[in-house]
């Protein structure tokens, strides 16, 4: 909502006689002069006029000039009609302005400034944050460095489809830098580096521009598929006074959020008439539930149809105990796709056949109908290559899936007779006993290596899934395949917030400030936020531990301390063998040991709660429960568990 | 190929059925030091990048046609970095270790089944 704007001005003290006392006491002390002085090697001796100068007052500045309501204050306006919880930000001069303006004219509330030590986990927070809250954080950079140490966490969040507001200082004018620093921090389309990867930019001229575009970038942030945004806030915008011409046109532009696209009547009719008829329909999810309301329609679909469900986990999508989770593609005469970006790898296998490609095979039988609901087809860019491989299908309906389920539903529920009723129930009962058979399984297997010494990954869930299944937990590492996908497996997952799915383009560094964002979403719910950490991932960053305490953010991290970058691992071992050669040198340049990293230390030197490192898995039952106690009083505490590689 | 190499190929392959004796220590060591473990675990449980193999639940011969031709991802190791003589020595390591509790037998575990 517009809010009028007490515009203030330059108050001027000029350098008359009346006012030069108190500009002398302002801006002539000695150590303000000596910060503008640059660095020397050696000192000279001072000549006479420096002599001279130093046993008289030092001259008044002209000009002294103050503003009582700088530009950076409407801009606080601006954001603050967006209603952003927090704005994550490690300081920096280009935004000073709005920094200041934050604080003091915003009150450091909605948003409240969370104080980061890199930008890249300022991003990644707004994108745990995201995936919990369903609504953006804002994040305010450096446009240059800033932004440069932002970049992976903003590609990230461009590939997982999680929209990040991202607010870039810049100083424009050269004559408002000061001095070689901002001179280097400074840009001329501050955006560009990462425009490849965001979904839209702007680097506003005037305040009123400033507000038009801010709005507008949150809108197609928040229009599916989401993505993340920047806006360059100007250094002279912030700092000066509002100019006179945005005096007249102050205004806010009003926010109507758009409704997701659904898919065509016509296609959703022909989706249903093959899904209905067909006798092994499968059904795969991979961001298809945009909001909570979206794991409610796709058990409605999957109980309509008694079809299977395959979640490829990029987000909480379909209840894990649920009898129709699961299922096999290899039998499907139809496999529908809600949201899949990799639809094409979830339909086919590759395996390596020479160091240049990779042999692919489909995994659908000759003559399976593919179907695709994607809102990726509504949008895309060329350079990074997150989009996936091509993938052939029979109909593809470029929408949005969770806005085209109901219709879809709908179709499917008149096409159904009673045989087909019949037929289908009876495919629900076969495929309720392939669940549970296969739980079965997975429960009989967790029984391997049970007291192994690095403690097995299995051991490590099952004992936290004793201590958390009768809290309002919540899951926010991304656990499969680091963790062997374990928790997906045994844990009873229900909720959209029990699971966060995965980094979005896989860049390393996102796990440990994901968590934090996504606890710090948790916390008004009360939720106990469990992150299962990998200690390769938390390397990246680790004082976003430091924010954590800090700002009281309550989490429970569980060190998935394997001592390795452990993919590499493979890797390395893998060309050795095609090379036929030096298998045994897998650990030189992707082990973490030697010395082992003292995570519960880590995280003591932090500010919080750390114990371990934990290597008897009879030692972690009772760790864990210490810890949980502490997080329920408020704060963040880390385990450190030796861990089996997977 | 050659007859004569399929004969020593066949000849051989016949023996370790009937011999899969080997030295369990060096066996743990080469499982160890060429990495083995990273993918199946140290006790050969299997992760999800590689499957169970502690107890093996092939005869001899089956882990190294296995290793030597394996399905999906897992590289192939040639005889050149992994001689029959080690994978020998490997599954008679993996032999000793014994076979996993009951599910049932295991509190945890068993509540899960609960469910």
């Amino acid at each position: 909502m517009a809010k009028k704007i007490p515009v203030g001005r330059r108050g001027f003290l000029k350098g008359a006689a009346g006012a030069a006392a108190g500009a002398a006491a302002l801006v002539g002390s000695a150590p303000a002069l000596k910060a503008q002085a640059p660095e020397r090697a050696a000192t000279p001796l001072p000549s006479a006029a420096l002599a001279a100068a130093e046993k008289t007052s030092p001259a008044p500045r002209v000009d002294v000039y103050t503003t009582d309501r700088p530009g950076a204050d409407f801009m606080v306006d601006v954001i603050k009609s967006l209603n952003f919880e927090y704005v994550c930000a490690n300081p920096g001069s280009s935004f000073r302005g709005l920094h200041e303006s934050l604080v003091n004219y915003g009150g450091n509330k909605a948003p409240e400034l969370l104080t980061c030590c890199h930008e890249e986990s300022s991003v990644a927070m707004a994108h745990g944050y995201f995936k919990i809250e369903g609504k953006p954080l804002m994040v305010m950079a450096h446009g240059t460095v800033g932004l440069q140490h932002a970049s992976m966490a903003i590609y990230n969040a461009y590939a997982d489809r999680v929209p990040v507001y991202i607010v870039l200082g810049n100083i424009q004018d050269i004559n408002f830098r000061r001095g070689d620093v901002e001179w280097a921090h400074s840009v001329q389309d501050a955006a560009a580096m990462v425009r490849d990867f965001t979904k839209w930019d702007d680097n506003p001229v005037s305040l009123s521009h400033f507000a038009e575009s801010s709005v507008r970038a949150y809108k197609i942030a928040m229009t599916p598929p989401y993505e993340p945004v920047v806006i360059v806030a100007d250094a002279v915008l912030q700092e000066e006074p509002m100019p006179e011409a945005d005096r007249r046109n102050a205004r806010i532009p009003k926010l109507a959020l758009s409704a997701p696209p659904a898919g065509d009547s016509g296609a959703v009719a022909e989706a249903a008439k093959l899904l209905v008829a067909a006798e092994n329909p499968v059904i795969v999810a991979g961001r298809a539930a945009r909001t909570p309301k979206g794991i409610g329609l796709l058990v409605e679909l999957a109980e309509t149809l008694q079809a299977p469900v395959q979640d490829r986990h990029f987000r909480m999508n379909f209840p894990s105990m649920h009898p129709l989770n699961g299922g096999s593609i290899a039998n499907a005469d139809v496999v529908l796709g809600l949201e899949v970006q990799d639809f094409w790898m979830a339909t086919h296998t590759q395996t390596p056949i020479n160091r240049l490609g990779m042999e692919a095979r489909p995994i659908t039988k000759p003559g399976a109908k593919l179907i695709t609901i994607y809102s990726g087809d509504l949008y895309g860019k060329s350079n990074y290559q997150d989009f996936g491989r091509y993938a052939e299908v029979d109909l593809s309906i470029a929408a949005d899936a969770e806005a085209t389920l109901p219709a879809l539903i709908e179709a499917c529920k008149k096409l159904i007779t009673p045989d087909r009723k019949r037929a289908m129930m009876e495919r629900g009962a076969k495929l309720a006993e392939a669940s549970r058979a296969a739980r079965e399984r997975d429960i009989e297997q967790a029984a391997y290596g049970w007291d192994a010494s690095p403690i097995s990954t299995a051991r490590v869930t099952v004992e936290l899934w004793n201590q958390i299944k009768n809290e309002d937990w919540s899951l926010v590492s991304d656990v499969n395949p680091f963790f062997s996908g374990w928790p997906l497996k045994l844990w009873d997952f229900k909720k959209h917030y029990q699971y966060l799915g995965e980094h979005g383009a896989y860049g390393i560094g996102y796990g440990a400030p994901a968590a934090v964002g996504a606890a710090l979403a948790n916390r008004k719910y009360g939720r106990l936020t469990v992150n299962i950490q990998c200690d390769g991932d938390l390397n990246y960053a680790p004082s976003v531990l430091w924010t954590a305490a800090h700002h009281r953010i309550p989490m429970l991290t569980i060190m998935h301390n394997n001592r390795a970058y452990h993919q590499e691992v493979m890797y390395l071992t893998d060309m050795a063998a095609r090379a036929n050669r030096g298998i045994e040198t897998f650990n030189v340049g992707t082990g973490i040991n030697d010395p082992n990293i003292d995570y519960a230390t880590m995280a003591k030197a932090y500010g919080m709660y750390g114990r371990g490192p934990i290597t008897d898995p009879k030692d972690l039952g009772p760790a864990i429960k210490d810890a949980i106690a502490v997080v329920k009083r408020g704060e963040p505490a880390l385990i450190d568990v030796v861990t089996q590689p997977r | 190929m050659p007859k004569i190499l399929l004969a020593v190929l066949v000849l051989t392959s016949a023996a370790y059925a009937q011999d899969a004796t080997g030295n369990a220590d060096n066996g743990k060591r080469i499982f160890m030091k060429n990495g083995c473990f990273e993918c199946h675990g140290t006790v050969g449980q299997g992760t999800i990048a590689g499957a169970r193999i502690g107890p093996p639940p092939l005869n001899v011969q089956g882990l190294i046609r296995y290793v030597r031709r394996p399905p999906g991802q897992m590289p192939a190791f040639t005889e050149k970095v992994m001689s029959d003589q080690e994978l020998i020595d490997v599954y008679t390591y993996l032999k000793t270790i014994p076979p996993a509790k009951p599910a049932k037998d295991i509190p945890l575990l068993n509540d899960l089944r609960a469910k």
